[in-house]
């Protein structure tokens, strides 16, 4: 499994909590290794362990912590290129959705070898959309959805995300957007790259 | 219907359409951005300078490159790279559809370019998102390799020092002497032996041995050159090597410093402290030079003798010692 997974669970457990609950989590999992690196590649079988050991030590369902880490990966600054990535994929929170079935696949381009579970997108009825994702890792759906809500606020829209459970082998999560200028939108210039890279 | 015009308006935002005298009559509408103004009714060509395949003077030899991808400029944005089909229009003009290629990446940082300042069947958003992934992707790949190599270079600077008294190690010395071997440089070794270290290890405790070991190596690393390999080959055995000093007054003045400034009292924890030196020297002899480790077996045997011949002296090495050990004629005490 792709060290950068592992290092994002890393990243945000420390700057979340402090790095003593990782300390703690990577002791509880019983790993050989006690700290990820993003350019490595790592038994996928540490996964599973560490959000158990997260969850018991933090005392949160395993799928609060991945919805935290979604939105986390979003809003914090050390990872403004993740959210400048996102933003690539559209205009509005609409387009966003309806570029998510790209999402694997534009993940492959950043950063061979990061798997990511395939996305499918549909729009049953008006601003009502139902997002499909299979494959592993599982729970990667959770992430998603803190993903995009946090999405959502970038973009000034007021959209309601749900975890639906697993349908059928694949997650399902329904989207529904109330009001797409909510609130200010916080901007995306191509132009800005330079400034994202030195964060 | 619509006109070819309307058409070109829609679909390309970066294209030029001059007219048969020359000048501009229609430009798409990512014009505008970049600092040039709207250079509808100018000369084309004073707009533009086309760099390759040829330099065209006149409208004619423009029309002639009709099909041909050209490489030209804005005269205004003279770093700017463009590049262009030309079409002939079929009457007596040309349209020249235009885009940044590679240079899309400096062009929408200096001119803020959005995604609707190009065609939507462009791929550029795609190559940007590309760019930016890469640099990201990039970042944490040199941030990997920096602390690799961090830990690298910690671990063989371990790997070669001796933990005490941060002089170098066994291991140094063999890479240090298989360097000199392949050399052409010449060189003394000497060995060095601590003399009653002993008896104060066992009688004032391994702290206060640790202690003078410690004092030791300042004492060598202050009576010896920057070039010099100081080593601490085990226990109170020290090793020297001095690339390119053979000259004995030098190295006899070397050695008595050494043995004077070790043998000084020092008091140590409350304790006086008493020990002194042995030292053995050997000198490399030209032709044999490439063999460092019988050197360094002369110098222990000329430290041997050193011993021998009452401590606290140093003694150069001769041909009557024999080459190791076991050959060492004793004089008879």
């Amino acid at each position: 499994m792709h060290g950068l997974i592992f290092r994002t669970l890393e990243a945000f457990i420390s700057d979340a909590f402090g790095r003593d609950h990782w300390t703690l989590a990577v002791a509880l999992a019983d790993l050989p290794v006690t700290s990820f690196e993003a350019m490595l590649q790592y038994d996928a079988t540490y996964f599973p362990k560490l959000l158990a050991a997260c969850a018991q030590d933090l005392e949160r369902a395993p799928s609060v912590i991945l919805e935290d880490l979604g939105a986390y990966l979003i809003t914090h600054q050390n990872h403004a290129s993740v959210r400048r990535l996102m933003r690539f994929g559209g205009d509005t929170f609409s387009e966003l959705l309806h570029s998510l079935d790209d999402l694997p696949g534009r993940t492959r381009l950043a950063v061979s070898g990061l798997e990511l579970p395939q996305v499918h997108v549909r729009q049953p009825i008006p601003q009502h959309f139902t997002i499909h994702c299979s494959g592993t890792p599982t729970g990667f759906g959770h992430v998603l959805v803190g993903l995009l809500r946090a999405m959502s606020d970038d973009y000034g829209t007021l959209a309601v995300l749900d975890h639906c459970g697993v349908r059928d082998g694949a997650e399902v999560i329904e989207v529904q957007v109330i009001e797409t200028a909510f609130a200010d939108d916080r901007g995306f210039s191509l132009a800005d790259s330079a400034l994202a890279h030195s964060a | 219907m619509m006109s070819v015009t309307d058409l070109l308006m829609a679909i390309r935002p970066l294209h030029v359409c001059i007219g048969p005298t020359g000048h501009i009559t229609q430009v798409g509408k990512s014009f505008c951005k970049l600092g040039v103004g709207n250079p509808t009714g100018a000369r084309f060509l004073e707009v533009f300078e086309i760099m390759r395949p040829t330099k065209p003077a006149s409208m004619s030899e423009l029309r002639g490159l009709a099909g041909q991808v050209l490489r030209l400029r804005l005269r205004a944005e003279p770093g700017l790279g463009l590049r262009g089909l030309v079409v002939d229009d079929q009457a007596q003009g040309a349209i020249l559809d235009l885009s940044f290629g590679i240079a899309v990446v400096d062009a929408v940082q200096r001119f803020g370019l959005t995604a609707r300042d190009f065609a939507s069947s462009d791929l550029v958003m795609e190559l940007l998102f590309l760019q930016e992934a890469k640099s990201s992707a990039m970042a944490a790949s040199f941030s990997l390799n920096a602390r690799l190599n961090g830990a690298r270079l910690a671990a063989e600077t371990d790997a070669l020092t001796d933990g005490l008294t941060g002089l170098h190690n066994r291991r140094a010395l063999d890479g240090a002497l298989s360097r000199l071997g392949k050399s052409d440089t010449e060189y003394a070794i000497l060995q060095m032996d601590l003399d009653r270290f002993k008896q104060v290890n066992d009688t004032l405790g391994h702290g206060v041995g640790d202690t003078v070991l410690k004092r030791v190596a300042s004492i060598l690393r202050s009576q010896t050159r920057q070039d010099d390999l100081l080593v601490r080959a085990g226990g109170d055995e020290f090793v020297i090597v001095c690339p390119g000093l053979t000259d004995h007054l030098r190295l006899t003045s070397l050695a008595a410093g050494l043995i004077r400034d070790i043998s000084e009292p020092a008091k140590i924890d409350g304790q006086d402290v008493t020990i002194g030196a042995s030292i053995g020297i050997a000198v490399s002899i030209k032709a044999e030079r490439g063999d460092p480790a019988s050197c360094v077996s002369r110098a222990d045997v000329a430290l041997y003798a050193a011993k021998r011949s009452g401590r606290g002296q140093h003694v150069f090495w001769s041909a009557d010692m024999g080459d190791t050990l076991a050959e060492l004629v004793l004089p008879v005490p």
